[in-house]
């Protein structure tokens, strides 16, 4: 006779055999598994549904091609509910718990911040695809969107010029966290350096979701009256953006006496916003709807027919998911594997045609080359490209205008291999 | 032999444009060649795009050959790096190091060539009549259309004005057809076009049709100051004002001139003084003394915000000691009369934030102020009267006429009140009537309503923000004075917010309804005895509370966004508005949404927009200790419950 | 007199059988991620483990709360902020562990102090990189602020929605302090990016064992610190106070004193719990003090079944769980259960799950009890 304990481990045993030899059987034939983790509710689901649609549009379209290395790809979607610490929960269980190859997500720093430790812990592979303040860069993740310098310094560059109407004060208002901090701090640095005095700067900051832009709007005008032509650099972050520029059109603001460049409003925000008085006003991006090039019209009428839907818009975290999308399974073709160590290596140097145009350059220090573009609304809510660079900019993950940042070095390939070192970790090979 | 070859291409080349196209390519690889002559021969007589960019590089020594690949790219130099077109097909490609691609170099003859050709050397003249300057502002750089528009300005054509407004108003179009520059104007759901360079009718069209003709705001400025300066003379009143107006402060000597002019001309006060006080704005400065001091005379009267400025900069600048006393008073007395008007524009914009508060609250002070639910659901009602309102604009969008557009909104309300009472009415059958007497309960239910109501709106409108227009009549504002402006939608929506408070006192204190719903709130059961149908009354006042709460939507659209978080937004202050005026008074509602309003917008200057608001939190949290049941507290029996 | 008062066990003997039953499964959670090979049927997936340790902090703050709510009828709507205090805390000390190790390698600044150009630490910083120090911030803090509120508050007698609103009107004035990165407490995106605590790297799984270990011990001491205080003559006296206020004062009890207490006691208890939860998942952000985050917290407790201390963890745990189970399984769709859920346990099981439990035990019992039929309801 059997004790019970006896026959309980052997039933252990002999499931734990049984489930090993059943996995091993059935690897070959078993899909890649991609992690989506974006918030589908909260706050943030406004933003980042969209790029859950698309890499949901990606992963359809790659299958219908045939799959990755013979095998199906398969989107293991997640809601982390716009809740920071569900981010890095949900993180862990798609990394330990589904086994993911890869994970598209994220849109705020502060979700990026809190599911980075996971990835570092687990070796995992996240792709992000959001313009963000850069000063980071990790073995884990690869960074898609805009860094400052790809964004916010053209953009000004522009401004200041005859072309954009040789602006001479500055008012950068943003919302109160870490991006337009670290923005409006490398602008205040670069619009000094270019001899703008400290009295031509005007800084302002407001909380999350502020409604109630009257104050502001009115500093604003008064600020703009003393005979200087004046320009906004607003980092306001998405939901506030419908109020201010609501309040911005009907308080008389045009874009040809004070311009308002924004880093954060794209196709899908003016979606938002009835865009007839906010003719003029700008926005710098890498990519915009309006850029004409094959593969954009592909890129858009692909997300047209998945969304099933002729009234959305493309924009530029979209295509930052793209870029990263087609980037990984391209690394994933010549690593003839989805392990993440080796996807890594593949990604360097790895090439995407991308919908803004150009061929995107994934760099050693895990950002892009991307060409930078600034348009101005249109009525009908796209944008209207008026300056773009000749070529892509490489993106800096470390600012040249921070000096504790200047120093640092990102630079995931020998002799370097660090992603913050004021020196390289190897010496030279003799 | 090349003579066949190339009449074989041009057979080919209107035979079929791509297998043209094809032979560019061909002819553009082979410039590559060692040697380019006979391909530069065969590109000049091309009419083609490609060619012609492909032999402009060549002539500039901007074409390459590529090493990776051996491709013909043009190069256009950009820092250390070159950005790389690929000749061949147009295609923008690349940056690379100058070591990466081969210049194409050329000898005397193969110079010759393309200087016989035309390339290289000087361009195409511009053409000076009007029609041409018209097609020039279709260009495809700024540079070109900034000449076209000074072209325009030059010519002195009155036939200029409506193009170059219309170029400003983005209302300029190149029809696809044919390429003709046309005016488009709203004619119902479609346009009417004007051919621009003769201003004759030449039909109606569709937007899908028409390409706009773009320009930047740097255009904008060199359009709107080409009309100003003829605005001066326009027979329109208003017109004439805003352009004296758009002077001060910035008029150049030419404008000062016809400014003069205009002035003696003038007849009209209102324009007479907006035309004094641009020239005194430019005279502040004039050599004359005596010119100098009658100008500031004329300035010191001014509230303009531009006024003031020129006047401190004209204090620093001024050194006769007479002058500038006179400056000074000036200045101080517009710094004075611009400082009250600081004030009462910031009274305006806290009243204008109470009356959002105010209307955000009003339908709690019902649901849970009335009958004592703690509705959480409450800024979900708002957020569907926010959803009915984009519903009825694009029904309105889709089946009514363009000239009836406006009226939405007032479709709205209605609409908005209706479909949130209905949802409450649902609510309180449905979930709230078992719950009355566990107040506490009601918040975990109503929470989990909220939560549903949310994720249903997100399912059925998608998760990105929708797009309410404001009607035209709530769009834009006026100037009262000096800087002030008055927006027309935050207006209408104080206007409206003490409409509905109005209302409902009216419904409260003398409708029988009213009176019902009093007799139930105070004492159900002696209610009951008298006949009054409880159950009804109690569904008909939440139903109440919450159309409420869904007008308040409808008024909410039209400033903020439309997105499944509406209701988030405003929940807490509703809270808040509701326990600080006194629960169950809605007097106490409306002083508390008014001094919330008013009191945040009295510190945000001083404090920042953030610690003003933690600062009012905390008065709040303190005042609550002096007055433990609100501003307006109920006396009595009912207090207690 | 004695007699006059019974006085209670701690816990009945089933009580204790339950208690350790529960202790013993969840001590076996470590042992069976460590001990038990991958693969096995019995085997505690990795990720299993933080995500059961953060439970059971979320459980401390509901025991927390009930305590006031269920047995001194205080609503707070507030005690989030109590716990995201004990968790800054405890994020703090975690962020001076960081030491030179940061990406701008200082070592007296975390890097967002770096970042923002200041260059000493603030005052309020100061001690913060001791961990008895910050241990005993984690008490001091919320429990002064507790303290400080409490006695305005019940001394003028606010009561009822009063009290909830002023403890939400709390917890967002702090929610919108931290957010401004002036504060010093990383703005946005708050204190993150931990190395090592008492010397132990927070990411290995030996610390991870730990960490969960201490937050079961700390539940667990919770629960009973909490059910001797029910079963005491305060808890008795707290009951009374939730029942008729008025009267307790006439009979001469301190009502004040009373509420004092046990609120202040009830905001420390969450700010161990923050505290214990910040390691475990490696963040703390000014969101923890959003006043749906405390809505929340209530709703645990009314789930599980408030007034009863069993409820309330079984609440935490059910909702979290579901919570985690259903954003994975039905992305698209779990609000609209996790909201159907809350509706439908204030519909049918008013009392919460405690509630159903108790209630099909007396429908079983009463038939043989009563020896009659059950009455159709």
């Amino acid at each position: 006779m059997h004790s019970p304990i006896t026959l309980a481990k052997t039933l252990a045993l002999g499931a734990g055999l049984g489930a090993l030899m059943w996995s091993a059987a059935a690897s070959a034939q078993a899909p890649i598994k991609v992690g989506v983790l974006h918030s589908l509710s909260g706050t943030m689901a406004i933003s980042e549904t969209t790029l859950k649609d698309t890499v949901l549009m990606m992963v359809d379209d790659i299958n219908k091609k045939g799959g990755l290395l013979g095998r199906k790809v398969e989107a293991v979607v997640v809601d982390p509910a716009s809740n920071w610490p569900l981010f890095a929960e949900k993180a862990r269980e798609l990394i330990t718990k589904e086994k993911v190859s890869v994970v598209f997500g994220c849109w705020t720093s502060v979700s990026r911040k809190s599911v980075l430790p996971v990835f570092e812990e687990l070796n995992g592979l996240l792709f992000y695809p959001v313009q963000y303040e850069g000063e980071e860069s990790s073995k884990n993740v690869f960074y898609t969107g805009a860094a400052p310098n790809q964004q916010a310094i053209p953009a000004v560059e522009y401004l200041m010029s005859a072309e954009g109407g040789a602006a001479k004060r500055w008012v950068l208002a943003g919302t109160d966290y870490v991006y337009p901090r670290t923005t409006n701090k490398i602008l205040e640095a670069f619009l000094k350096s270019k001899g703008v005095p400290a009295e031509d700067i005007m800084i302002n900051y407001t909380p999350f979701g502020h409604s109630d832009w009257q104050t502001i709007v009115a500093d604003i005008k008064k600020f703009a009256s003393a005979g200087k032509k004046t320009a906004v650099v607003s980092t306001i972050n998405g939901d506030a953006n419908v109020p201010f520029y609501k309040e911005l059109a009907n308080a008389g603001i045009s874009a040809k006496d004070i311009p308002v460049v924004a880093f954060s409003v794209g196709e899908e925000e003016l979606a938002g916003i009835d865009t007839k008085n906010l003719v003029g006003h700008l926005a710098a991006w890498n990519y915009f709807q309006s850029v004409k090039n094959p593969v954009n019209d592909g890129f858009i009428k692909q997300w047209k027919t998945f969304i099933k839907s002729d009234k959305r818009v493309t924009n530029d975290p979209m295509e930052a998911t793209y870029i990263g999308f087609k980037m990984w399974a391209q690394a994933v073709m010549q690593a003839g594997t989805a392990d993440v160590d080796a996807v890594r290596q593949a990604m360097y140097g790895q090439k995407v045609k991308a919908p803004g145009g150009f061929n995107s350059v994934m760099n050693t220090n895990h950002h892009l080359s991307k060409p930078v573009y600034i348009g101005e609304i249109r009525p009908d809510g796209q944008f209207n490209v008026v300056w773009k660079t000749k070529g892509p900019v490489k993106a800096d993950a470390w600012s040249k205008f921070i000096p504790e940042s200047a120093k640092l070095t990102a630079d995931w390939t020998y002799p370097w291999v660090c992603g913050n070192c004021e020196k390289p970790k190897f010496g030279k090979y003799e | 032999m090349s003579c066949l070859r190339l009449a074989i291409l041009l057979i080919v080349a209107f035979w079929s444009v791509p297998a043209a196209a094809q032979d560019v390519s061909e002819l553009i690889r082979q410039l590559g060649e060692s040697d380019p002559k006979p391909a530069i021969e065969a590109l000049a007589k091309q009419d083609d795009p490609k060619a012609k960019a492909a032999l402009e590089a060549l002539a500039k020594g901007l074409l390459f050959r590529r090493l990776e690949d051996g491709a013909v790219v043009i190069g256009d130099p950009d820092g250390k790096m070159f950005a790389i077109t690929n000749a061949e097909t147009g295609d923008v490609e690349d940056m690379l190091e100058p070591d990466k691609i081969e210049v194409i170099a050329l000898d005397a003859a193969a110079k010759g060539l393309l200087e016989q050709a035309g390339i290289g050397g000087a361009k195409a003249a511009v053409p000076l009549d009007f029609a041409g300057a018209v097609k020039g502002l279709n260009a495809d750089s700024f540079d070109t259309k900034r000449t076209a528009i000074d072209q325009l300005t030059a010519l002195g054509d009155g036939r200029a004005i409506p193009v170059l407004q219309a170029l400003a108003d983005g209302r300029l179009f190149s029809r696809k057809s044919d390429g003709l520059i046309v005016i488009g104007d709203p004619d119902g759901n479609r346009l009417r076009l004007t051919d621009a360079s003769t201003l004759k009718v030449v039909g109606i069209g569709d937007a899908g049709d028409l390409d706009p003709v773009f320009i930047n705001n740097n255009l904008r400025n060199v359009v709107s100051e080409a009309v100003g300066k003829l605005g001066l003379l326009s027979p329109d009143a208003g017109q004439r004002r805003r352009a004296a107006d758009a002077l001060i402060g910035n008029a150049t000597p030419d404008a000062v001139g016809l400014l003069r002019k205009a002035f003696a001309e003038e007849r009209n006060g209102d324009v007479r003084s907006a035309m004094a006080l641009a020239i005194a704005s430019a005279e502040v400065a004039a050599e004359d003394k005596g010119a100098r001091l009658a100008a500031v005379d004329v300035l010191a009267g001014s509230t303009d915000l531009r006024v003031r400025s020129l006047l401190q900069a004209r204090l620093a600048a001024e050194t006769d000691p007479n002058v500038r006393a006179a400056v000074q008073i000036a200045f101080d007395s517009v710094q004075r009369k611009l400082q009250v008007i600081g004030w009462a524009a910031n009274l305006f914009q806290g009243i204008s934030l109470g009356s959002v508060l105010l209307l955000a609250a009003i339908g709690l002070a019902i649901t849970f102020g009335v009958m004592g639910v703690i509705n959480m659901a409450h800024g979900e009602m708002i957020m569907l009267g926010a959803y009915t309102t984009y519903v009825t604009q694009e029904v309105f969008r889709a089946f009514i006429p363009q000239a009836y557009f406006d009226l939405y909104l007032l479709c709205a309300v209605p609409a908005g009140f209706a479909v949130a009472a209905l949802a409450g009415i649902a609510l309180e059958r449905g979930v709230i009537r078992f719950l009355y007497g566990r107040a506490l309960e009601t918040l975990l239910a109503t929470w989990g309503i909220s939560l549903i109501l949310q994720q249903l709106v997100r399912t059925v409108f998608g998760a990105p923000n929708k797009e309410v227009s404001n009607p035209s009549w709530m769009t834009g504002g006026f100037d009262l004075v000096g800087g002030f402006t008055v927006t027309w939608n935050r207006l209408v929506i104080i206007l409206f917010c003490f409409l509905v408070l109005g209302a409902i006192a009216l419904i409260l204190r003398r409708t029988s309804f009213g009176l019902h719903m009093r007799a139930v709130t105070q004492n159900r059961d002696m209610a009951a005895a008298m006949g009054i149908p409880t159950a009804r009354i109690d569904a008909m006042t939440f139903g109440l509370g919450s159309g409420v709460a869904g007008m308040a939507g409808v008024a909410l659209s039209q400033i903020g966004n439309v997105s499944p978080n509406l209701g988030q937004i405003y929940i807490v202050d509703s809270f808040l508005v509701v326990v600080f005026g006194g629960v169950g008074s809605l007097a106490g509602t409306l002083v508390g949404a008014m001094s919330l309003g008013i009191v945040n917008k009295l510190l945000e200057p001083v404090a920042g927009a953030v610690l003003g608001k933690v600062a009012i939190l905390v008065a709040i949290i303190l005042f609550i200790q002096r007055r433990p049941r609100g501003l307006f507290a109920l006396k009595g029996r009912a207090a207690d419950a | 007199m004695r007699e006059r008062y019974p006085t209670y066990p701690l816990l009945s003997a089933v009580g204790w059988l339950g208690f350790a039953g529960v202790g013993v499964l969840l001590l076996l959670v470590p042992i069976a991620n460590l001990f038990v090979p991958p693969g096995s049927a019995l085997h505690m997936p990795d990720y299993l483990v933080p995500l059961i340790g953060k439970y059971c902090t979320y459980a401390m703050l509901a025991l927390a709360l009930d305590l006031i709510w269920g047995y001194a009828g205080i609503l707070s709507l507030g005690h989030g902020a109590f716990f995201a205090l004990g968790g800054y805390c405890m994020g703090m000390y975690l962020m001076r562990q960081i030491g030179a190790r940061g990406v701008y390698g200082n070592a007296e600044l975390p890097d967002f102090m770096v970042f923002l150009n200041w260059k000493e630490l603030p005052w309020y910083w100061q001690g913060f990189d001791m961990f008895w120090f910050a241990a005993i911030m984690v008490v001091l803090v919320p429990g002064i602020l507790a303290f400080v509120l409490g006695w305005l508050t019940f001394r003028s007698r606010v009561t009822g929605v009063y009290l909830s609103i002023i403890t939400q009107a709390m917890t967002f004035a702090l929610l919108l302090a931290f957010f401004r990165n002036d504060m010093g407490f990383g703005g946005n995106n708050g204190l993150t990016d931990f190395k090592e605590i008492l010397g132990f790297n927070v990411q290995a799984p030996e610390t991870r064992i730990g960490l969960y270990l201490a937050s079961v011990i700390g539940l667990a001491a919770t629960f009973l610190l909490c059910r001797w205080i029910v079963t005491s003559k305060l808890g008795r006296v707290c009951l009374a106070i939730r029942d008729a206020e008025s009267r307790v004062r006439f009979l001469g009890y301190s009502a004040t004193g009373a509420k004092l207490f046990v609120f202040t006691l009830s905001a420390v208890l969450a700010g161990i719990a923050g505290a214990l939860y910040v390691p475990q998942v490696g963040i703390i952000n000014p969101s923890e003090f959003s006043p749906a985050n405390s809505i929340e917290v209530a709703i645990w407790v009314a789930v599980g079944g408030r007034g009863t201390l069993v409820g309330a963890v079984l609440g935490a745990f059910v909702v979290n769980w579901g919570k985690t189970w259903l954003t994975g399984a039905a992305p698209d769709a779990w609000l609209f259960v996790l909201g159907g859920l809350f509706v439908a346990v204030t519909l049918i099981f008013p009392k919460g799950i405690v509630g159903l439990a108790q209630q099909i035990r007396l429908r079983r019992e009463a038939p043989r009890a009563v020896a009659k039929p059950a009455e159709g309801d």
